[in-house]
């Protein structure tokens, strides 16, 4: 399989075994971004963080992963600084970072943002979060650590919770669980549900999945809690958010209805979703998740820079 | 009192088969009047074999009938008649392309094809029955093809 030059865009443009290829390699990058191992990889190769939206994790684990590879980093992490507020289009931004460098990673605030970038770069582009787009290497390292944490995708009872209507990475994770056949619950409020477009997605590959918006019921068959964070600014007033919140909140009390092995995950940042006494139960995997972060990229992009393996 | 009727045309472009309703929408797909001086007739609602249907009537000029596959968009079971000396001497059932580019907006105000960046709009077409095309740039569907027509 050869990803050379290859851009990640959406999930959507992989196979499913074009997936487990990347997994299976990120796998083996584990101790060299735990930096037990050393490589140099790409050493003398050069990555650029076009960062047009703030981010914290993404942008670090992409840094990281670039680094340990023995690869070098240049970019931006806000746009004021740049001739984007000039009026300067993607367009030309991208033509720029092209000639810089060997690989783009991009997250900018407009969807098809990166899709466009890849028209113009002769480099790969990663997307590292289009606006409410596609998060691509965000849903790789969520099925890593579901594969990592429980051998298999398949079967296992996903319970989806929190904003389903307009977070960013629920869709394309419902999307990729169901490529693998995952069992899919999803958990919202009534005004935040699951688009039926992307339910339509899940049922094309034969997976039928549960709508409630009862987090209690649903906890006690999960294998895999996801829990994403709830915007206030979705809320007609504070008092109906506090209340929905209230009934979302992940704390002890509510995993002791849980399976023994239950993992809960989280792309982070969280708010108030999780408390923080879930943190040192064996449940919490989201810190973890975020370690993950690093191997899958790092196998993103010694694969599509450097079409080279470990 | 003088009948104002539309009569056949001699030479020129008729348009058969229009969904009714969207004669006007078709016209402005092909600039039309802008990019002509020909006489236009428009017929809408008229009662044909199956149902009813809009006509427009394009006298002393061929469109071509390529061209006129951009209508498909709006108009999917539209045909295109060629006219000389008023008989039909070429008949063109119009087919939509896999990729409609440039002829519709993305119905999503935050996709990036919705801004100054030098690229024309491109959406893939999902399903011709019923009609569905996807923005090749945010991946969203619109819900109202014919509203975002340029």
């Amino acid at each position: 399989m050869n990803f050379k030059n290859r851009d990640i865009i959406s999930i959507k443009d992989f196979s499913k075994e074009e997936i487990e290829f990347i997994l299976d390699y990120a796998k083996r990058m584990i101790p060299y971004a735990k930096a037990e191992k050393h490589t140099t990889l790409l050493n003398q190769y050069i990555l650029a963080t076009l960062f047009f939206e703030p981010s914290t994790r993404t942008r670090l684990s992409f840094e990281s992963a670039m680094h340990r590879l023995g690869g070098n980093v240049i970019g931006f992490s806000d746009p004021s600084g740049t001739s984007q507020k000039k009026g300067e289009s993607l367009a030309d931004t991208i033509r720029m970072a092209d000639s810089y460098s060997d690989v783009i990673v991009i997250r900018h605030p407009q969807e098809g943002a990166a899709r466009l970038a890849a028209e113009f770069s002769e480099v790969p582009i990663i997307n590292a979060g289009d606006g409410a787009g596609q998060h691509p290497t965000q849903c790789l390292l969520d099925l890593f650590t579901i594969l990592t944490e429980k051998k298999k995708i398949k079967g296992n009872n996903v319970v989806l919770l929190g904003d389903l209507k307009y977070g960013r990475t629920v869709h394309s994770l419902a999307y990729a669980l169901s490529l693998f056949k995952a069992d899919l619950t999803f958990v919202s409020p009534e005004t935040l549900k699951m688009p039926k477009e992307v339910i339509n997605e899940c049922k094309e590959f034969g997976v039928e999945p549960v709508s409630t918006s009862n987090l209690e019921k649903a906890i006690k068959e999960a294998d895999v809690l996801y829990a994403t964070r709830i915007q206030k600014e979705r809320f007609p007033d504070a008092e109906e958010y506090n209340r929905v919140m209230g009934s979302y909140k992940i704390n002890n009390t509510l995993l002791e209805q849980a399976k023994n092995d239950l993992i809960v995950m989280h792309p982070l940042p969280r708010v108030v979703e999780i408390d923080p006494e879930v943190d040192k139960t064996k449940h919490a995997l989201y810190f973890k998740q975020a370690f993950n972060g690093v191997p899958v990229r790092m196998a993103l992009l010694s694969l599509v820079v450097g079409g080279k393996k470990l | 009192m003088k009948e104002l009727k539309v009569t056949p045309i001699k030479d020129g472009t008729v348009i058969d088969h229009i969904t009714p309703g969207r004669a006007l929408k078709v016209l402005r797909v092909l600039k039309i009047p802008e990019s002509t001086s020909s006489v236009v007739s428009i017929l809408m609602n008229v009662n044909g074999k199956k149902g009813k249907k809009d006509i427009v009537k394009i006298e002393n000029r061929e469109l071509d009938p390529k061209e006129l596959d951009k209508i498909a968009l709006i108009a999917p079971k539209a045909t295109i008649n060629i006219i000389r000396e008023y008989d039909v001497v070429k008949k063109h059932i119009v087919e939509l392309p896999n990729e409609v580019i440039g002829l519709t907006k993305c119905s999503n105000p935050t996709c990036i094809s919705n801004t100054h960046e030098p690229v024309e709009s491109r959406f893939h077409v999902v399903s011709r029955e019923p009609l569905r095309i996807k923005c090749y740039y945010c991946e969203r569907e619109p819900e109202d093809i014919t509203e975002g027509i340029i």
